[in-house]
């Protein structure tokens, strides 16, 4: 219980900060767009080469929102030594991971329910199916579990923003492999069962990196 | 003069043979404090004696390379949480996130130590800095006394038994330094166990019972307020920075 409200408390703690300013949220809302609008642009208006390039097109979208939204996620907590501050009280550290991945959860969620309707305007694609949407929920926990971790190794380097990319986009391949091989077979309108080996792949990836992430981060924060 | 004689039965605070390294560096190596219930410890040094690296092993923010440190009896390397619990710690920085406001500030760090009726205890706090007026502003819009008048308060919400404090009084104006040692030093006629790194060797001398002077890691001279006279703290700390230099 008490774990959970430390939790909610750095989750809850992240969010308003962000609102207050919208800093984070506007730039990465708008590089997304931006994203999705530029590939639109190149392949044109044939749909079944749109079809074809769709899902790659999104997942690197959300890929590189992600990477930028994760850069910023521990600079509050450098900045006047809060995450010092956050050491030195009676929680765990898993806790202030749990807590800071679950605000990157809900950012990135936030960012991804704005960009999809975009991308099904301009793709003329719908991307709303139950399918799709497990899809995207699925991966993004997996993303967000291991952009977490990286992001509170990277804070701590002079180039967070070349360092994070290069530690964390080769240990996402495989989740966005599975992903964007599950998008692509349920816009093909293939059944659950057809999709099933790419959501065990996303659901295993998802269950080790939490689980390793969730040990190792006291690791990585502690000097 | 040895520490601790003075001693009751379990210290508040003990090291034994406490060290840290970076790399090759060793900064600090075989520390030996003792601080009893209620006690005020001055630590001085030189610029890289070590003294903001001990300040964040007792705070639980660094791992230690050896040795031991114990707290209320309890061993840091087996009950971390607990010892958090009874801990409050002021450095250079504030711990205060810019775009919250101090009464939000407060409020966060009241859930992670669970503080009951913090609703009330933020307010008292708050009026016992003389930050009332600004409970509600922006931390970014807060001068840097202002600041560190709420991280004061911060340090003393869930009202440890020990408070870890490397130079409390910078950015504060004087009158405030008086009302916030009153906060700091005790609470509910209960005196807290203070372990004060400051480079003020009057200020020091004044507030505290018994003195270390820390330089490359290692304690190199120890005293108590009785024992020792300003000028001879003084010799003993110029010896030290000039050994240094």
């Amino acid at each position: 219980m008490k774990f959970w409200r430390s939790v909610l408390a750095i989750a809850y703690k992240d969010l308003l900060s962000e609102m207050r300013t919208r800093e984070t949220i506007s730039s990465v809302v708008v590089f997304a767009l931006l994203v999705i609008v530029i590939f639109n642009f190149a392949f044109g208006g044939n749909t079944e080469q749109m079809r074809l390039v769709a899902p790659g097109i999104l997942w690197v979208t959300f890929a590189f929102a992600g990477v930028l939204s994760l850069t910023r996620a521990f600079i509050p907590e450098k900045e006047e030594g809060c995450l010092d501050g956050l050491m030195v009280a009676p929680i765990g550290r898993d806790a202030i991971y749990v807590g800071k991945m679950l605000s990157s959860l809900v950012f990135m969620l936030v960012v991804e329910a704005i960009a999809l309707p975009v991308f099904t305007l301009l793709f003329n694609l719908d991307v709303f199916s139950p399918e799709l949407v497990v899809v995207t929920l699925l991966a993004t926990v997996g993303f967000v579990a291991v952009g977490t971790l990286f992001s509170a190794l990277a804070v701590n380097t002079r180039a967070r923003e070349m360092v994070l990319p290069i530690l964390f986009l080769p240990v996402v391949v495989p989740v966005m492999i599975a992903a964007v091989s599950a998008f692509e077979l349920a816009l093909a309108g293939e059944s659950w069962g057809a999709m099933s080996s790419w959501l065990q792949i996303i659901g295993a990836f998802d269950v080790v990196f939490l689980v390793v992430s969730y040990l190792v981060f006291g690791y990585v924060i502690e000097q | 003069m040895t520490e601790g004689n003075t001693a009751a039965a379990r210290p508040m605070l003990r090291t034994e043979g406490l060290g840290r390294s970076f790399g090759h560096h060793r900064a600090l190596d075989a520390v030996d404090l003792q601080v009893e219930s209620g006690e005020c410890l001055a630590v001085f040094g030189p610029n890289g004696a070590g003294k903001t690296t001990l300040i964040k092993v007792l705070a639980t923010i660094m791992r230690p390379s050896s040795g031991r440190v114990m707290v209320a009896g309890l061993d840091l390397r087996d009950s971390a949480d607990s010892i958090r619990r009874r801990i409050g710690v002021v450095t250079h920085q504030t711990f205060l996130y810019d775009r919250l406001t101090a009464y939000e500030n407060l409020e966060f760090y009241s859930r992670l130590y669970d503080v009951p009726g913090h609703r009330e205890r933020i307010r008292d706090l708050i009026d016992r800095v003389g930050m009332t007026a600004r409970l509600h502003d922006r931390v970014d819009t807060l001068s840097r006394g202002m600041q560190q008048r709420v991280t004061l308060a911060r340090s003393v919400l869930h009202d440890p038994d020990i408070l870890l404090l490397d130079e409390p009084e910078a950015a504060l104006d004087r009158q405030a330094v008086a009302t916030l040692w009153e906060l700091l030093r005790s609470e509910a006629g209960r005196r807290r166990t203070v372990l004060l790194v400051t480079h003020n060797l009057e200020r020091g001398l004044e507030l505290c019972d018994r003195l270390v002077i820390l330089d490359g890691g290692r304690i190199v001279h120890r005293s108590s307020r009785v024992a020792a006279s300003f000028e001879e703290l003084r010799e003993a700390y110029a010896k030290t920075t000039e050994r240094s230099a």
